[in-house]
């Protein structure tokens, strides 16, 4: 019982935050709209945790617990890559600015350069 | 008359690339240099102007091979006919640009190599193995014979400028690996010419064994990821 309470809060608190970072619009949508997912999947489980034992013993595996924390480690797991993939992306989109601003001071330099040799000739 | 631009991509190298600007200006007279400063903590952007070269300077430092391409986009933006990529160190010698230029007229990319019958130049233990096995497998891949692949003093004309102002890769040794690949794959034309290579004129190679270990480990990833990349 004791421990259904703590998972359960756990379960609650996780869907509290998100909602709330949400909310603030400090986290983009679709990253909101996952741990949403994510939070209302697991609320259940966190009040009833034998609900998996049935899917569990289906797939040959001993408990729903072991199944649940089997199913979450391989879930992390393609968040992070994910993660990775989405910075390497925002590395290059980095990449192409820093590179655009470097070529438009020159252009500046150079324009700058021209009107004063105008000013004074 | 092509228009040709050198890119020197620079970083922290105020010391010595007046020197090779004014090397390559007595050397290569009417053309184009372009220094690549990656930001430096010194005064490196403002010595090479004052010494006559054009320069862009990056808001963040991106290594060399990020400072290659932007120094390609340069190129294509300011619509080059030849583009020439050399190390601001001063180990390459402006002498065989001129032979690297007459060379394109039947290559897209010509590679100022060592070991190719010029100079001296030596190395020993993984750093040997790992550039033998480079140039062995990438002499395979481009069929032509390539003694050295991870040279930075390369020229290459037309629309592989264009090509290399997108695709230039950036990571380690990429630019060097990935690069000969890409050409080939794209059909361009590959090509070396020997060149002997100088003393740098500031800093030190690194010779320690555990570091050369990592770079025959790097370049072996590198050749891999560059094969199987689309």
């Amino acid at each position: 019982m004791r421990l259904t309470f703590v998972t359960a809060t756990t379960g609650l608190v996780m869907l509290v935050v998100i909602f709330e970072l949400l909310r603030r619009r400090q986290l983009r949508e679709k990253y909101g709209a996952l741990w949403l997912l994510v939070a209302v999947a697991v609320l259940p489980l966190a009040f009833i945790p034998t609900l998996l034992d049935g899917l569990s013993s289906f797939l040959g595996i001993a408990s729903g617990l072991s199944l649940f924390l089997f199913a979450s480690v391989v879930f992390l797991l393609l968040v992070t890559v994910h993660l990775s993939w989405e910075s390497s992306r925002l590395e290059e989109e980095t990449r192409s600015l820093s590179e655009e601003i470097a070529l438009l001071r020159a252009d500046v330099a150079e324009l700058q350069e021209l009107r004063e040799k105008v000013k004074t000739p | 008359m092509e228009r040709v631009l050198t890119i020197l991509p620079a970083w922290n190298e105020a010391e010595s690339i007046a020197a090779v600007i004014k090397e390559l200006q007595q050397e290569v007279p009417g053309m184009d240099i372009l220094v690549v400063d990656d930001c430096s903590r010194d005064a490196t952007a403002a010595v090479a102007r004052a010494a006559g070269a054009k320069v862009v300077r990056l808001p963040y430092n991106l290594g060399v091979g990020g400072a290659r391409r932007l120094g390609y986009r340069y190129a294509v933006e300011h619509e080059y006919d030849v583009a020439v990529q050399m190390d601001a160190d001063g180990q390459h010698d402006p002498r065989y640009i001129k032979d690297m230029i007459d060379a394109l007229s039947d290559a897209d990319l010509v590679i100022g190599a060592r070991f190719a019958g010029e100079g001296v130049y030596k190395v020993a233990g993984p750093r040997q193995w790992a550039m033998k096995l480079l140039s062995k497998a990438l002499s395979a891949i481009a069929r032509t014979r390539l003694t050295d692949t991870t040279s930075g003093y390369r020229a290459c004309r037309g629309e592989l400028i264009n090509f290399y102002s997108r695709n230039f890769p950036v990571e380690y040794l990429g630019d060097t690996v990935d690069t000969i690949v890409q050409a080939k794959r794209c059909g361009y034309v590959i090509k070396q010419i020997p060149v002997s290579m100088r003393p740098r004129q500031g800093g030190t190679p690194s010779n320690s064994p555990t570091k050369a270990m990592i770079y025959l480990f790097r370049s072996g990833l590198a050749l891999l990821l560059a094969l199987v990349r689309r």
